[in-house]
């Protein structure tokens, strides 16, 4: 079912659904960004729509509103652990379709993976409901139609800016109040059809001859390993334990789980000084594998998305769509 | 509503044994029935937690060989008989011990790569009519290194039990090696030549140790006519949740925790980190 809505009304629709959720949108965050008084659009918590950046694409990712960087699993003290309590609203993201697809990639690993669900993922996991923001063109960075994910189906409703409106196609309506404020209009989702660049797949890698392919050399003298490709990225789930203590009373404290990068020292470090993939270049081998080969063999699916965050995120102008390319170029010609 | 799988339970350490300098072998009260070869996530509230072999097992307790190396494994060292330590477990894919049976098993280890492969060779020990026979090579890498030295006294009577170090040190010799054992100097794979094989096709070898002993190890059997799909290893990895979802310990598409650690070696050789 299709509305439309004013401002106005769009601002009634948001201020109810607060009342039993929080709302994440992409926001412009002021003085944010990289540089000295530059901006950054970001997730946070929106009161109105008219927050809502819709003309740029995010530089972090929606994860961070349900899988957040650093969690609290539990709280100790002496010999008793309390579990961390979350509220019960549930949680709205305005997120694009290739974030949707990057969320059912984390389902996979956070909720398939193994013998049981994770409990903590999964406690936030079952509150979320997605609220698809339509791309009515690509960005510049994104490579979505190349990696299938520009399109989905699964969300609450859709929503696009256009001529002083939000329009809105609603699959499950959240209490009722998007039919409540909303004019009944006929809209469909806008997803891109096409990208500004097109990247070649590689559809079968063979891991011993990407192995020892040259170009990781090149992107390992490159790399710094600052690890941003993989905190902007929808996909990326690493994590490392951390226990904290307080000061005043160090019997007491917690366990959380922070993000972790497979581009960071330390990824594989163990007690004792063994480590694997020492180099930035193996690193960048084992991200990209990751993203375009190892995931796919166990789930299926490529968990790159194509949003393109990395490329605008890394310092040394590394570009993954571009990686991606010329792998999959590369196999081309060594077929025909 | 699933179980909390990251809520550790608490296990009161019974005993606390010293092998060397840096390791030292807790008994603890627990009542999980394991699989030889899985880990447990062991954890000390305020410090953290780490993967952990269980190195042997029975009725009422498990025994864990951990080296004093790093935040957590210090602070355990700190702790004494009727303290508390934090488990999670048992996780992973252990030894298909079944497919040992009747056949000629030799274990190979370097340095602690004994402790997990302990309660194995416990188990044939106390069941000996199970196997054709049983070599067990361990390489540390001075005499002060060598862990379980009255295990190896024990098992020696059933087994043929070759101790090696790659050098002397000045604070012991091979006499701190039980003389029931043979005593070498050098690196284990200088051993493989000599092991007798009657039967190559009942040969089935367990090599656990770093990473490139394992390798080296590996690569010595197969030069003696092993078939790969005979050999099993056992990794260590960095692993932060044992579940499958921290990430740390993938190499490809393969989970150590989920699929290892011990790994047949027609996989554990196609395995790149």
């Amino acid at each position: 079912m299709g509305y439309k809505y004013t401002a106005a009304a769009f601002n009634q629709l948001l201020e109810n659904l607060r009342k039993k959720h929080r709302v994440y949108a992409p926001i412009l965050l002021k003085g944010k960004g990289k540089f000295s008084d530059a901006d950054l659009v970001g997730y946070d918590e929106i009161a109105r729509v008219e927050e809502v950046v819709f003309n740029q694409k995010s530089y972090f990712s929606p994860k961070e509103t349900f899988y957040p960087i650093t969690q609290t699993l539990f709280y100790f003290a002496g010999d008793e652990f309390k579990e961390s309590v979350v509220d019960e609203k549930g949680i709205i993201v305005f997120l694009r379709a290739c974030d949707i697809q990057a969320v059912e990639r984390l389902d996979k690993i956070m909720l398939e993976n193994g013998l049981s669900p994770d409990y903590y993922y999964e406690r936030l996991r079952k509150h979320l409901k997605f609220i698809v923001m339509d791309c009515q063109e690509s960005f510049d960075s994104c490579f979505c139609v190349s990696m299938g994910t520009n399109t989905t189906k699964n969300y609450s409703a859709s929503v696009r800016y256009e001529n002083g409106l939000y329009l809105s196609d609603v699959k499950i309506d959240i209490d009722g109040l998007f039919a409540l404020y909303g004019e009944q209009f006929e809209v469909s989702p806008q997803f891109v059809e096409t990208n500004k660049q097109m990247v070649q797949v590689p559809q079968n890698l063979n891991l011993e001859s990407v192995a020892i392919n040259p170009i990781w050399e090149e992107y390992g003298a490159r790399c710094i390993a600052c690890g941003r490709c993989t905190v902007v990225c929808p996909s990326c789930s690493c994590y490392t334990m951390q226990d904290i203590f307080y000061e005043d009373n160090p019997k007491c404290g917690e366990r959380r789980r922070v993000w972790a990068s497979c581009h960071i020292d330390g990824f594989t470090d163990m007690a004792g000084g063994h480590s694997f993939r020492r180099t930035n270049g193996e690193r960048m081998r084992f991200k990209v594998m990751h993203k375009i080969n190892d995931f796919k063999q166990r789930f299926g699916v490529h968990m790159c998305v194509g949003c393109g965050r990395c490329d605008n995120a890394c310092p040394e102008y590394i570009s993954l769509a571009h990686c991606i390319d010329r792998l999959g170029k590369e196999e081309v010609g060594n077929c025909g | 509503m699933v179980n909390n799988n990251y809520l550790p339970f608490k296990a009161k350490i019974l005993d606390k044994y010293q092998q060397t300098e840096l390791d030292w072998t807790y008994r603890l009260e627990c009542q999980i029935k394991p699989i030889f070869g899985q880990f447990m996530e062991v954890s000390l509230p305020g410090v953290g937690e780490c993967p952990i072999s269980i190195s042997d097992f029975g009725e009422g307790y498990i025994e864990m060989t951990i080296r004093t190396v790093g935040q957590v494994t210090e602070g355990i060292e700190k702790l004494n008989p009727e303290d508390y330590l934090y488990l999670r477990g048992p996780y992973g894919i252990g030894f298909p011990i079944e497919s040992f049976y009747n056949k000629h098993l030799i274990i190979a280890t370097g340095g602690t790569g004994l402790a997990p492969v302990k309660s194995i060779i416990n188990y044939f020990y106390a069941h000996p009519e199970l196997l054709k026979q049983c070599d067990i090579l361990t390489g540390f890498k001075t005499p002060s290194d060598v862990l379980f030295t009255s295990d190896l006294d024990k098992w020696s009577q059933l087994f043929r039990v070759e101790v090696t170090v790659d050098k002397l040190d000045e604070f012991g010799n091979l006499e701190v090696i039980p003389n029931s054992c043979s005593r070498k100097t050098g690196l284990i794979t200088s051993l493989i030549p000599e092991v007798q094989l009657p039967s190559l096709e009942d040969v089935r070898v367990v090599i656990v140790g770093p990473p490139i002993m394992m390798r080296y190890t590996a690569q010595e059997f197969l030069c003696r006519g092993l078939k790969q799909e005979n050999i099993w290893v056992s990794f260590e990895r960095k692993m932060s949740c044992g579940l499958g979802k921290c990430g740390h310990c993938k190499i490809d598409e393969t989970y150590v925790c989920l699929e290892g650690p011990v790994f047949n070696f027609t996989k554990a050789q196609t395995l790149l980190d």
